[in-house]
C-alpha cells in the first residue's frame, strides 16, 4: 500500500491519502482523469476494473467515490473527488477510460445532478426525463405534488446532451441525436417476453440486422438506496431480496457482512456455514432457472420444465428452513433467522444425488443439439478487455476469461476453507456463458457436499445490540451473487440509519453491454445475447 | 357436376364412398333439376367441410397440448371434461365470444381480409385431400398442383396481416414469413414433383391407386425416403411451426404477424396453423404412405384382411396424425433457427439435394430399378 502511496504522491502532489480499512485517494477534480488513467495504465498497478461510482452528498459539497479494482493484484482502492458548487456541480468524466463509467456517471447525474464533462451521453438513467430534483441529495424535496404520478404517455427525446470543455476551459453543451433520422427504430420492451422484466431496448434495425441499441432502465426503479437512508440497519436488510430475487441469500449475506464488519460483530461458525450452504443452493436454483428461461428464449420450451424440476426441489428445501420460496429474509445481522429444518441434511443429500443425472440430461437434450450450437457459438462475443471495461462479472465475465469470482479474489465467510474451482472459459460467446453456468452448478454442488456432513453445532445468532448504531466511517463489502459481484457501500454518521448506502449490482453492466455486443448481429441474436447475459431487471433498477 | 366431378371409384371394398356419393347424386338428380341438385350438393359439401374443419382443429389443439404436456412432464388439460376432452371446445367458445379490438391507424380492409385469406387457403386444400376411398370433394387431373397453388395463398394473408397492422413487430414477422415460405415452397414443390414423376400423374386418386401394391416410400426406396425427409422439414417450415416458427417467434416478435389480432380473427390464424399442420401431414400420407390405403404386408393374407376392415377414412387420419406427431415432436424439442440459418438450410442444402434427388428418381424410373 505504501508503494502505491509513494508512487501516486510523486506524480500527484495535491492528492491526499487515507488508509483506514481501505485505501482512499482524494484528488481535486482537475486531476481526476489523469490519476485514474495512471492507475489504470501503470504496468504495476493495472486498476482496470471500475467497480462502481458512488455519488455522495456531504451537505456542503457533492462528489463521487470511484471504486477501482486491479484484475492483477485484486486490490480495491477508492478515489474520492468532490465539488462545492451545489447549483451546477460539474466533474470530469472518465467515460473514455472505462466503458461502464458512462452509465455509472449517468446514474450519479440522475440522483445528484452532477454533470460529467466529456461524458458522451448525459441523460437521466432511471428517472423520467421530466423528473424534478435529484432524489439522493440531502436537500431533495420529496413533496409528491412536484412529481405527480403521470397518467400521460411517457415523454421521450431523441436527443442527448454532451458537455465538452474547450481549450480555453469553457464548458459548453452540445446536443446530439441518438439515432440517425432515417433509422427504423423498434421498441423492444418494456413489455416484451424476452427482456425478462421491464427493460426497454430501443433498437435501430436494418432488415434483420441490428444497427444500434439504446437501453432504457428504471421501469421498476424503487429507490432502494434512498429508502434505506430512512430505515435503521436491520430494516434495510429487507430490501436485499427485492433486487436480484434469485440471489436473495447472497445479497442478504453481503449486507450482513458489511454491517457486521462495521459494528465489529462476528457471526457464529454454524451461522456462517448455513449462510454459505444457502448461498450455494440459491446459486444452483438460479442457474437452473437461467438454463430454462434461456432455452425458452431460443424457442426450446421443453427444457424449462426439466430445469424447474431441480429448482423446485431446492425451493422446497428453502421453504422448510426459511419459510419462503422466494424473497427469503433469512440472514440477520450476526447470524441467521432460525435453525435448519430437521430434514435439511437428508433433503440436500437427495438433491445432490439427482443433480449429475439432470445435468447429463440437459446436455443431451439441448447443449449438443446442432441448432443450439449454431444459435449460440460465436454469438455475442465479449472479449476479455471489454468484459473488464464493461464490468461484466459473474459467470458471464468468467466466460470471457476473467477470473472475477469474489469467492476466490476476496474470500468471505468460510469460502477460503472450501475446495472448488473457478469455472473459466475463454471463448466469450453465448455458448461459453451457458456452459459456465452448467459447470457452476457442479461446483456449487461440490461445495455443498463438503459442508453438508460437517455443519458445526452451536449458536446461530451472535449477540447484537437492540439498537444498532454504526460508528462514523465508511465500509465496502463484496460478495459473489448468482450473477456476479455484489457490493455494498455504507457511509455512517454514527446514527442508527445509514447516511448513504450504495448497492453495486451485476445486472446493470450486463444490460449496458448489450448494445456493444449486438451491433451487426441479427434480432434473434439480441434475444440470445440478452438471455445469456442473464440480467435481472429489478437488480439493475434497484 | 360440371367440371367438378365427384369421384367414381371402380373399387369395390366395403367402404366405397364413391358409390354412395354417386347414388346420392343420381337420387337428387331424379328428384330435381340438375342445377338444383348441384347447388344442394355444393351447400352440403360446404357445411360438411366447415364442420370437419372445426372438429379437426379442435382435435389438433387438444392433441398438441397433450403431446407437449407429456414431453414436458406435465399432464396437460385435465379439468374440463374427462381427460380434458372439452378444453379445446371451451377455448374455442371463449375465442368466439371475445371482443374484436378496433385499432386506429391501420388499413382496415386489408386487416380484416388477411385472416380470411389464410383460412380460405387452408380450406381449399381440404378439397383435394383423399379422405377415403372415393371420398374426395373434387378430383381432377392436376389435383396435387391445385393443392400446392392454394396453400401458397396463405402467405399472402400473412404478409397482409403484417403490413396492415401498422406495427413494427408484425412487419418484421411478415417479412420473415414471406422469405421463409417462398423459400420452402420450392422444397415442398420439388419433393412432391419427385414423387409425381414416379407416380406419372398429378391426379390425387390415381396417385393413391398407384400405391395399391406398395406404398411409394417402399417402392421408390432411396429417392422417396430423401424426398420424404426433405418434405417433412420443408413442410414444418411451411406451417410456421417450431423450429421454424420465426414469423411468430414469441420471444423475439411477441406474436409476429398476428400480434394485433384479437377475438375470432386471431382464432382464424390459430385454426389455420393447426389445419396446415394436418394438410402437410395429409399430403405426406398421400404421397409417401399410400393415402387412405390400409397397411398390408405381402403374403400375410389374414392380417391384410383384418386391416381391410378398418375404414379408409380412419387409415388416412391415422397416417396424418402419426406424421403430425413427428412434427409436434420437432417443435417441442428443438430451439428456433435464426433467419439467416433458415435461408441457408433451404438454399444451400435442401434445394441442391432436392434437384439431385429429382435426377436420381428419373434415373430409377428409366432403369426400372424399383418395385
Amino acid at each position: 500500500m505504501s508503494n502505491l502511496q509513494e508512487k501516486i504522491a510523486k506524480l500527484f502532489p495535491e492528492a491526499s491519502f487515507e488508509d483506514a480499512g481501505e485505501f482512499r485517494i482524494t484528488v481535486p477534480d482537475a486531476r481526476l482523469h489523469d490519476l485514474v488513467k495512471t492507475l489504470r495504465d501503470d504496468s504495476e498497478l493495472r486498476f482496470d476494473y471500475l467497480v462502481t461510482i458512488v455519488g455522495m452528498d456531504w451537505k456542503t459539497s457533492l462528489g463521487c467515490i470511484y471504486y477501482l479494482m486491479s484484475t492483477r493484484s485484486k486490490q480495491v482502492i477508492a478515489v474520492k473527488v468532490s465539488t462545492d458548487d451545489r447549483d451546477k456541480p460539474m466533474l470530469h468524466s472518465i467515460a473514455d477510460l472505462y466503458h461502464i463509467a458512462q452509465f455509472y456517471e449517468r446514474e450519479v447525474y440522475d440522483f445528484y445532478g452532477i454533470i460529467f464533462i466529456g461524458n458522451p451521453d448525459m441523460r437521466r438513467l432511471f428517472l423520467n426525463i421530466d423528473w424534478k430534483g435529484y432524489p439522493l441529495r440531502k436537500d431533495y424535496d420529496d413533496n409528491p405534488s412536484l412529481n405527480p404520478v403521470s397518467i400521460e404517455n411517457e415523454r421521450q427525446s431523441d436527443f442527448t446532451d454532451q458537455w465538452v470543455e474547450t481549450a480555453s476551459g469553457e464548458v459548453r453543451k452540445n446536443e446530439r441525436r441518438i439515432f440517425a433520422p432515417e433509422d427504423f427504430v423498434v421498441n423492444i420492451g418494456p413489455q416484451h417476453p424476452a427482456t425478462h422484466g421491464v427493460l426497454r431496448f430501443r433498437t435501430a434495425i436494418d432488415g434483420e440486422t441490428i444497427k444500434r441499441i439504446d437501453v432504457y432502465m428504471g421501469y421498476i426503479h424503487r429507490g432502494i438506496e434512498k429508502l434505506c437512508e430512512d430505515l435503521n440497519y436491520p430494516q434495510t436488510l429487507h430490501f436485499m431480496d427485492r433486487m436480484d430475487y434469485f440471489s436473495a441469500h447472497n445479497y442478504h449475506h453481503g449486507l450482513c457482512l458489511c454491517i457486521e464488519k462495521a459494528a465489529g460483530i462476528e457471526a457464529p461458525r454454524r451461522a456462517q456455514v448455513i449462510r454459505v450452504l444457502m448461498d450455494e443452493l440459491s446459486r444452483i436454483a438460479s442457474h437452473c432457472l437461467f438454463l430454462g428461461t434461456f432455452c425458452m428464449d431460443l424457442g426450446a420450451t421443453t427444457m424449462l420444465f426439466y430445469t424447474l424440476r431441480v429448482r423446485e426441489q431446492i425451493l422446497d428445501i428453502m421453504e422448510r428452513t426459511c419459510g419462503a420460496r422466494m424473497t427469503f429474509n433469512y440472514d440477520t445481522i450476526g447470524g441467521v433467522m432460525q435453525d435448519l429444518d430437521e430434514n435439511f441434511v437428508a433433503d440436500v443429500k437427495a438433491l445432490l444425488d439427482v443433480i449429475p443425472a439432470n445435468i447429463k440430461e440437459y446436455n443431451k437434450l439441448f447443449t449438443g443439439n446442432v441448432i443450439t450450437r449454431n444459435r449460440m457459438e460465436g454469438v455475442g462475443v465479449l472479449t476479455n478487455e471489454d468484459a473488464v471495461s464493461y464490468a461484466i462479472t459473474g459467470p458471464s465475465g468468467r466466460a470471457s476469461g476473467w477470473a472475477c469470482d469474489v469467492r476466490k479474489t476476496h474470500p468471505y465467510a468460510i469460502y477460503n476453507e472450501l475446495e472448488f474451482d473457478e469455472v473459466i472459459r475463454h471463448e466469450g460467446d453465448s455458448m461459453a456463458r451457458f456452459k459456465n453456468r452448467i459447470d457452476e452448478i457442479t461446483q456449487s454442488a461440490r461445495i455443498i457436499a463438503q459442508l453438508i456432513d460437517n455443519i458445526p453445532e452451536g449458536e446461530i445468532q451472535a449477540k447484537v445490540p437492540k439498537v444498532l448504531k454504526l460508528p462514523v466511517g465508511h465500509w465496502f463489502q463484496l460478495v459473489e451473487g448468482c450473477r456476479g459481484l455484489f457490493g455494498v457501500y455504507i457511509e455512517s454518521d454514527g446514527s442508527t440509519k445509514p447516511y448513504r448506502m450504495k448497492l453495486v449490482t451485476p445486472s446493470m453492466p450486463a444490460a449496458c453491454v448489450v448494445d456493444h455486443i449486438t451491433r451487426g448481429q441479427k434480432i434473434a441474436d439480441l434475444i440470445t445475447i440478452g438471455g445469456s447475459m442473464d440480467y435481472i431487471v429489478p437488480d439493475m433498477d434497484r | 357436376m360440371g367440371s367438378e366431378q365427384l369421384i367414381q371409384s371402380s373399387s369395390l371394398t366395403v367402404d366405397d364412398f364413391g358409390s354412395w356419393t354417386a347414388a346420392f347424386d343420381s337420387m337428387l338428380n331424379s328428384w330435381m333439376p340438375s342445377w338444383c341438385a348441384t347447388l344442394l350438393e355444393c351447400v352440403l359439401v360446404g357445411v360438411g367441410l366447415l364442420l370437419v374443419y372445426a372438429l379437426l382443429a379442435l382435435f389438433y389443439i387438444l392433441y398438441e397440448r397433450k403431446v407437449c404436456a407429456y414431453f414436458q412432464c406435465r399432464l396437460g388439460p385435465n379439468r374440463v371434461g374427462p381427460w380434458g376432452l372439452f378444453q379445446a371446445f371451451a377455448d374455442m367458445f371463449k375465442m368466439l365470444i371475445k371482443e374484436i379490438i378496433e385499432l386506429k391507424h391501420i388499413d382496415k380492409f386489408l386487416f380484416a381480409l388477411a385472416p380470411y385469406l389464410v383460412i380460405i387457403a387452408s380450406m381449399l386444400c381440404f378439397a383435394v385431400l383423399p379422405w377415403g376411398n372415393g371420398l374426395q370433394i373434387i378430383n381432377f387431373n392436376i389435383g396435387i398442383f391445385f393443392l400446392l397453388a392454394c396453400s401458397s395463398i396463405g402467405v399472402l394473408g400473412i404478409l397482409l396481416a403484417g403490413w396492415s397492422s401498422n406495427n413494427k413487430f408484425t412487419l418484421v414477422g411478415a417479412l420473415r414469413s414471406g422469405s421463409q415460405m417462398v423459400s420452402y415452397e420450392l422444397s415442398v414443390g420439388l419433393s412432391i414433383l419427385t414423387m409425381c414423376c414416379f407416380a406419372g400423374t398429378l391426379d390425387v386418386a390415381e396417385i393413391v391407386n398407384a400405391q395399391r401394391d406398395h406404398w411409394f416410400i417402399v417402392s421408390a426406396h432411396v429417392p422417396a425416403i430423401i424426398a420424404f425427409l426433405i418434405y417433412l422439414v420443408a413442410g414444418t417450415a411451411e406451417t410456421n411451426r417450431g423450429p421454424f416458427d420465426l414469423p411468430e417467434a414469441e420471444s423475439e416478435l411477441t406474436a409476429g404477424y398476428h400480434t394485433e389480432y384479437s377475438g375470432i380473427h386471431f382464432g382464424f390464424f390459430y385454426l389455420a396453423e393447426y389445419l396446415n399442420l394436418f394438410i402437410v401431414s395429409g399430403v405426406a400420407a398421400l404421397m409417401f404412405f399410400g393415402g387412405w390405403l390400409p397397411f398390408n404386408i405381402e403374403g400375410w393374407d389374414g392380417f391384410n384382411h383384418i386391416m381391410g376392415y378398418i375404414p379408409s377414412v380412419l387409415w388416412f387420419l391415422i397416417k396424418a396424425f402419426i406424421i403430425s406427431f413427428v412434427i409436434i415432436w420437432f417443435k417441442w424439442t428443438f430451439p428456433r433457427l435464426r433467419i439467416d440459418q433458415l435461408l441457408k438450410l433451404e438454399w444451400k442444402y435442401l434445394l441442391p439435394i432436392n434437384l439431385f434427388n429429382l435426377v436420381l428418381m428419373t434415373v430409377i424410373i428409366l432403369t426400372g430399378f424399383h418395385f
